[in-house]
């Protein structure tokens, strides 16, 4: 445990030096202050509480943002020390690979969740700051922010994977944008497309909703939007999914960073340093 | 005597190229062996399976009863690689520190580590701004850590001034002294020469020869060399006595083989007065080393 403690202190000075956790921490307070004014402009008289309004514009940015920071923070970190050439020793030490692993996830998990608690304090203060009624949207907001942690961990793991796989930085780097520009990206233009083809037929009924579950972007999106009951106000992709369960979308944002830390795992030991 | 290291018919290949060929060696506690062999002689691979990094292709290697890369292996072993190197963004004291706690032992012991490396004072500095030989230093720093049974270090005084050196040496004297095995590897070969109770030479991945620089300096039985300076004016006729001896540079230099070196000393102090000063050169371990590589090499 001691092991993982401190490669997890070590992984985290470093990153504070880097500057991951300023960029990290910048990022998520402007982004939310961002939407938090947007949010507190034109709430009418729906009955929807500022800071429900806000929560789900931060949920669409969170799909996007959390899983880019995730990669960029972890991408280097298996490729990184194998081109630093500072894995041979720390193989050669009585660490468990996976010990090494579950230490830099601490560090970086611990990054985006300073992050995620700062944006979304700084939102909540600002809604209910303006309207007292924000407080209703609180449960949705907390939800929001456990959810980020673990789609963070998710990608994390995906990023560890990818810099054990390309064991160069430049090629880990070029996987990681990758990957996020097709899960985030063109996978829910894929599905929209599909959808758009196929007219209400088999796809729009039965492929769809485990398609987007299998995405772990798509489901943490989906969680958030079924948890709150605003499928419906969602545009795009959102807004099609009604019908699936939310112990389903649950069950996958919670099995994804097991997945992926797995994977992680597997890809690095398979590293000869 | 059961030895910290051994290794038998040790063979490792990258695919076509052949790294290591049968390759056999034990290391016993306390002894202090030296790995000479050229650029790509297969040194560092040795080195990375006996730590369990890379698989051997064939062959078997125990580590104090334990597998290459097992965690009682990893315990007893300590490893400085070649080019050693750390995160630049962490301080000498935060890097020790860490190791300290990878191998179980107190974080606070780092700045002893460090005092005794001779690096207490950039301790607090960023490794990022440490000269290669500070880097090394560090290198050193954490292979102490512990009581290994084992210390497998590669290329280790490369990057270290001379004085650098001799302390390095004296440190490692201490190890083994304490019961610590020392498997290191070299191509800068003056340096090890004192210092090693055993020397093991590996010439394109096979071992062509063991044992202590006296036996591989018997065994070579290459000429010995005699530089004389002759007196004013006698340099002729030292040159008449000695036929074999060549001119170079207003002196005499005269090659013999060992067994014929005792009769020509005897022939050169016959001389007398005419001889003004007589340099005796025994092959230097470079001479033996390339004696032996090319042995290996036909
Ligand atoms: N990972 C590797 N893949 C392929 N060939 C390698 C690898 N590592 C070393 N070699 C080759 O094995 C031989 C021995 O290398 P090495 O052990 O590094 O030599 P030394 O340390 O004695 O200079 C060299 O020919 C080298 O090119
Ligand atoms: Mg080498």
């Amino acid at each position: 445990m001691n092991r993982i403690l401190s490669t997890a202190g070590t992984e985290f000075r470093i990153a504070l030096r880097n500057r991951w956790v300023a960029i990290a921490l910048v990022l998520m307070a402007v982004f939310s202050v961002v939407l938090a004014l947007a949010g507190s402009a034109p709430t009418g008289g729906l009955g929807v509480d500022r800071l429900s309004v806000t929560v789900a514009s931060l949920t669409s940015l969170s799909v996007y943002l959390i899983p880019l920071l995730a990669l960029l923070m972890s991408f280097d970190a298996i490729a990184g020390e194998a081109e630093r050439g500072t894995l041979p020793l720390l193989l050669a030490y009585p660490i468990a690979r996976e010990e090494v692993l579950i230490g830099k996830l601490m560090a970086h998990l611990a990054i985006l969740a300073l992050a995620v608690l700062l944006g979304h304090g700084l939102a909540a203060g600002m809604a209910i700051w303006g309207d007292e009624t924000a407080l209703a949207g609180l449960p949705a907001l907390w939800r929001l922010s456990w959810s980020s942690v673990l789609l963070g961990a998710t990608f994390l793991g995906a990023g560890y994977a990818l810099s054990a796989l390309s064991r160069r930085p430049s090629g880990a780097a070029g996987l990681a944008v990758g990957l996020w520009l097709g899960l985030v990206v063109l996978y829910d233009l894929a599905l929209l497309a599909a959808i758009v083809a196929d007219n209400g037929g088999w796809f729009t009924t039965k492929a769809f909703p485990v398609a987007l579950l299998v995405n772990p972007a798509d489901a943490f999106r989906l969680f958030n939007l079924t948890a709150s009951g605003a499928t419906a106000a969602a545009s795009g992709v959102g807004s099609a999914a009604d019908a699936i369960p939310l112990w389903q979308s649950l069950s996958s944002i919670l099995l994804w960073p097991l997945a992926a830390l797995g994977l992680a795992a597997a890809a690095f030991r398979k590293v000869t340093p | 005597m059961t030895s910290t290291l051994t290794i038998s018919a040790l063979t490792k290949h990258f695919g076509e190229l052949v790294a290591l060929t049968g390759v056999s060696l034990s290391v016993a506690p306390g002894e202090r062996v030296a790995l000479l062999g050229h650029n790509g002689a297969g040194k560092s691979t040795l080195m990375k399976i006996i730590l369990g990094l890379i698989p051997a292709t064939g062959g078997q290697i125990t580590i104090c009863d334990a597998a290459p890369g097992s965690v009682a292996a990893r315990r007893a072993v300590a490893y400085l690689p070649e080019n050693v190197a750390f995160h630049p963004s962490l301080t000498g004291e935060e890097q020790t520190r860490h190791y300290l706690t990878l191998r179980g032992e107190s974080p606070g012991l780092a700045m002893g580590l460090l005092e005794r490396v001779g690096l207490a004072h950039a301790a607090r500095r960023r490794i990022g701004t440490y000269s290669k030989g500070m880097r090394q230093r560090v290198g050193l720093a954490q292979a102490l850590i512990g009581q290994p049974r084992l210390l497998v270090l590669d290329e280790p005084t490369s990057g270290l001034d001379p004085v650098s050196r001799r302390e390095f040496y004296a440190l490692l004297d201490d190890l083994a002294a304490q019961g610590a095995s020392i498997l290191l590897s070299s191509h800068a070969l003056t340096e090890v020469e004192a210092r090693t109770d055993r020397i093991v030479i590996l010439s394109q991945g096979r071992l062509v020869a063991e044992g202590s620089l006296a036996d591989l300096r018997r065994r070579a039985s290459l000429p010995v060399m005699l530089h004389i300076t002759a007196r004013n004016g006698f340099a002729n006729a030292i040159a008449q006595e000695l036929p074999a001896a060549i001119m170079v540079d207003g002196a005499l230099h005269l090659s013999c083989t060992q067994p014929e070196k005792l009769k020509t000393l005897g022939r050169i102090a016959g001389l007398g007065d005419m001889v003004a000063d007589l340099d005796v050169l025994p092959p230097s371990l470079e001479d033996i080393y390339s004696h032996f590589s090319q042995g290996g090499a036909r």
